[in-house]
């Protein structure tokens, strides 16, 4: 999974390519929440994201959930056809909507 | 899965569950405080219910409701259990059966009445109920329903925990099944995805609503990516059965929480859901509230505090609903653990050392043992006359594990005829009522055991003489009294082996059978002249004439005069005999002496001129070589002196008509049977030898002596003799020497062939 972060001032953006899955989640869970030590806003672009299973979700919500923790935000930017269906059928859509800065999610 | 497929299993277990209920109830009769019996019977009762309900079969679950409801009352202790009680929980028990006759086929029963007499118990069932809507609810529904009524998979779950809490009875309004998932932190590991399993859900229903949970995800530190912190709380729209829903969870059941509730579950039952959710109840409540399973009113129903609510609250700690229903038979509605799952598996397992076999298979196996020991001798015989010595040990070998096999094989045939006189309990309580007397049924060796089809054929003779017994045996109990016999009488029903026969006895404390009203009455028809010499075992045998009866009063059981000459008839085609035993005012015996059919026996190989006998094995006593006087005297002796006995001999040779003069050497087979011994005098004894019994075609069913031919190793045929039959004729001859032998016929049923 190729993750490529970029930050400008206290807003940083994340975009992920590839596979967001078990395979992967121990290396992107640090690379997830490392930006958040240093931004304010974080936007994470699943445009790229092409497979997405429970563990990468789950990574996503504690991005969201580390996030709100130490009042910083997360959002979630263009998901892949992939993570809408999970999205979907997990039925948690609504979860990602309501920060600022996510963007269309539907 | 075709849950149609099921239903032949279910009819069986039912009445197995009603049989053993009518134990219970029986012992209640006798033990009104005994909480097991209670137990038991609301189980029987709860299970079928339940069973019932997977196959939509509505008239029983509504009728075994409110029995199922009367009996917690008991189990209660609200109601006491009296005479009356158990009286009507038989009927019950009957009711439920005749219902699932009807759902098998088996009897056609007229609607009507089996609705009316539903009606009717319903309605004494529901004045032992408090007033209130969610006692005896359900409607009785016509009994044509539950004929090949299969489809709707709505469980009806609405049990009472508590008769005075309506609300807890209650149905949700929801008809979606709701699932609860909380999946093990190691199923992503095992590289399972819950997902897929709710992929796998929406192939065979609709997720209406999904509220997807991750409560347990720790903070980042502790965050284990690879670890699952997801759970789900489902509103499921499936027209699918419970066993194809928690099928789809099967690879994950060991190690996840899982509470799969049908639709219109009760309020108790959510009750119970939450108080069992990790989340606690509170969470859980919103849980529930946001898949849209509960209502809000609903929901709060179901927080309030319910009767069982402290115990469960407790057990909620541990993650785990403990709240497995008495019932053990019931599966749970709620938090299913597999290892819950498993324990009552378990346990269901240790009650269910059986196996359900198909009786034709059975047959089928015992022909094939049967040909196996055919060829076996066939191959032995064979070996021995190659004279190889490593061939012959080898073939010793196998000739006992064929040995082995048939005596297993044989062995599963065998049934144990403790059931049989198990279920005389109810019909000897039944009569003994119907007739006003005071009847004690007691057996002995239950553990007897016989061929399964014996048993089922000695069923209806048994029956007809227990009912004889108990209607014309037993007297009032007031002429007992005057008799100087307690007022309740014995009946005892015994089993023995006993020299290769079993011997069944049903014998009476009754008034014995009337030696000279007998002899009366077979002279008035005719059957004996006056004056005529009868022993009193002739003059008791009388009661086997068609027709024949000294009943005063012809009552609808007995006394027609049509029972005993059935009677014997039936035993006579089972190869056995009856015999009757009597001592006026003390009682009456029955014996009936049954061989135990085995297809295979073994059994002593004889030869008389060129054609070859078996004898059973077990029947023989010793052989010895007839003695040389005892040879040469000729037709006028037909016994000899067996070491200060006598002992009457049949020469087989005069029996059959076999053609040719005896050899220098005669040998002498001592049979016994019946407490009668006898010799056969053979030419020559061939030894042991394994026989496959083949029966004789029908045109033999009349001959005398013979009880079916077998194959030798060499393709000969050797025929089985009849050893109670010649020894009888061996015994009768001496008493009346006029008579003739057995005919020739015998002699050309020895072909050297068979065909």
């Amino acid at each position: 999974m190729d993750i490529d972060y970029r930050r400008d001032g206290d807003r940083g953006s994340l975009a992920l390519a590839g596979e967001l899955t078990i395979y992967a989640a121990a290396e992107a869970k640090a690379r997830l929440l490392a930006p958040l030590a240093e931004c304010r806003e974080l936007t994470i672009d699943l445009a790229g994201v092409s497979e997405i299973d429970s563990a990468g979700l789950q990574l996503l919500v504690l991005a969201r959930q580390q996030a709100a923790a130490t009042g910083k935000s997360v959002g979630l930017v263009t998901p892949s056809q992939p993570v809408r269906d999970l999205l979907e059928l997990y039925d948690i859509a609504g979860f990602f909507a309501d920060q600022p800065g996510t963007g269309e999610l539907a | 899965m075709n849950i149609e497929s099921a239903l032949p299993t279910f009819i069986a277990e039912s009445r197995e569950l009603l049989s053993s209920m009518d134990d219970f109830l029986l012992l209640l009769e006798h033990e009104p405080d005994n909480s097991e019996a209670i137990a038991a019977t609301f189980r029987a009762i709860h299970t079928i219910k339940g069973s019932a309900g997977l196959f939509g079969l509505d008239c029983i679950v509504s009728f075994a409701h409110v029995a199922e409801s009367v009996l917690d009352r008991v189990r209660d202790g609200e109601l006491p259990v009296d005479d009356a009680f158990t009286a009507l929980l038989l009927e019950c028990g009957d009711h439920i059966g005749q219902l699932i006759d009807q759902v098998a086929g088996d009897q056609q029963y007229d609607d009507d009445a089996l609705t009316a007499r539903g009606a009717q118990l319903h309605a004494r069932l529901a004045r032992l109920l408090p007033l209130g809507p969610s006692a005896a609810a359900l409607p009785i529904n016509d009994p044509s329903v539950c004929r090949a009524v299969l489809g709707t998979n709505k469980v009806d779950s609405a049990r009472n925990t508590d008769a005075d809490c309506d609300v807890d009875g209650r149905a949700v309004a929801s008809d979606n099944w709701h699932l609860s998932l909380r999946f093990a932190p190691g199923v992503l590991k095992n590289g399972m995805d819950p997902a897929s399993f709710l992929r796998y859900l929406s192939t065979f229903g609709e997720l209406v609503r999904t509220v997807t949970l991750w409560d347990a995800m720790p903070t980042a530190e502790t965050m284990d990516p690879e670890l699952c912190y997801l759970g789900f709380e489902i509103a499921l729209r499936s027209a699918a059965t419970r066993e194809t829903i928690l099928g789809a969870f099967e690879f994950v059941q060991d190690e996840c929480q899982l509470a799969i509730l049908p639709p219109h579950s009760s309020i108790a039952d959510y009750r119970r859901l939450i108080a069992a959710l990790p989340e606690g109840p509170q969470r859980a409540a919103e849980l529930l509230l946001a898949s849209g399973t509960l209502s809000a009113a609903e929901l709060s129903a179901a927080v309030q505090p319910g009767p069982e609510a402290a115990v469960e609250v407790g057990e909620k700690a541990a993650g785990i609903a403990a709240s497995t229903p008495a019932a053990a038979g019931q599966p749970s509605t709620l938090i299913e653990r597999r290892s819950a799952e498993r324990r009552n598996v378990d346990r269901r397992g240790q009650e269910a050392r059986f196996v359900r076999v198909d009786a034709a298979k059975l047959d089928a196996l015992i022909n094939q043992v049967g040909e196996m020991v055919i060829a076996s001798a066939s191959a032995t015989l064979h070996a021995r006359q190659s004279a190889n010595g490593v061939l012959n040990e080898a073939m010793s070998l196998m000739s006992r594990q064929v040995e082995e096999i048939r005596d297993s094989a044989l062995a599963l045939r065998m049934v144990e005829i403790g059931e049989t006189f198990h279920r005389f309990q109810r019909v000897v309580r039944d009569v003994s009522r119907e007739l006003g007397k005071d009847i004690e049924l007691l057996t002995s060796g239950n553990d007897t055991e016989l061929d399964k089809m014996v048993v089922e054929k000695i069923n209806d003779p048994l029956m007809h003489l227990v009912r004889n017994a108990i209607d014309h045996g037993i007297e009032p109990a007031d002429v007992r009294l005057t008799r100087g016999k307690p007022a309740k009488a014995t009946l005892r029903l015994n089993a023995c082996h006993e020299s290769g026969s079993i011997i069944i006895e049903v014998v009476d404390d009754g008034g014995g059978l009337p030696r000279d009203k007998l002899l009366q009455k077979g002279i008035e028809r005719g059957l004996v002249t006056p004056g005529q010499n009868l022993s009193e075992k002739d003059i008791f045998n009388l009661i086997f004439e068609p027709g024949f009866s000294t009943a005063e009063q012809v009552t609808n059981l007995s006394g027609r005069g049509v029972g005993m000459d059935v009677v014997r008839r039936n035993i006579e085609a089972l190869r056995g005999s009856i015999e009757l035993d009597s001592a006026e005012g003390v009682g009456t015996t029955v014996r009936i002496r049954l061989p135990l059919t085995l297809a295979i026996i073994d059994g002593f190989l004889i030869e008389v001129g060129n054609s070859s006998f078996v004898v059973p094995l077990d029947m023989i006593v010793e052989c010895l070589e007839l003695p040389e006087n005892d040879r040469q005297a000729g037709n006028g002796r037909h016994y000899l002196n067996l070491r200060g006995e006598v002992l009457p001999f049949v020469r087989l040779r005069e029996l059959f008509g076999i053609e040719g003069r005896a050899g220098r050497r005669e040998n002498v087979v001592v049979v016994h049977f019946a407490g009668q011994k006898a010799g056969l005098v053979v030419d020559r004894l061939l030894g042991e030898f394994q026989t496959v019994i083949k029966p004789l075609g029908e045109i033999f069913r009349h001959l005398r002596g013979i009880s079916g031919s077998t194959i030798l190793g060499s393709g000969d045929v050797a025929l089985i003799l009849d050893v109670p039959a010649t020894v009888q004729q061996a015994a009768h001859r001496e008493s009346h020497p006029t008579h003739k032998s057995f005919s020739t016929p015998a002699a050309s049923l020895v072909p050297s062939a068979v065909n």
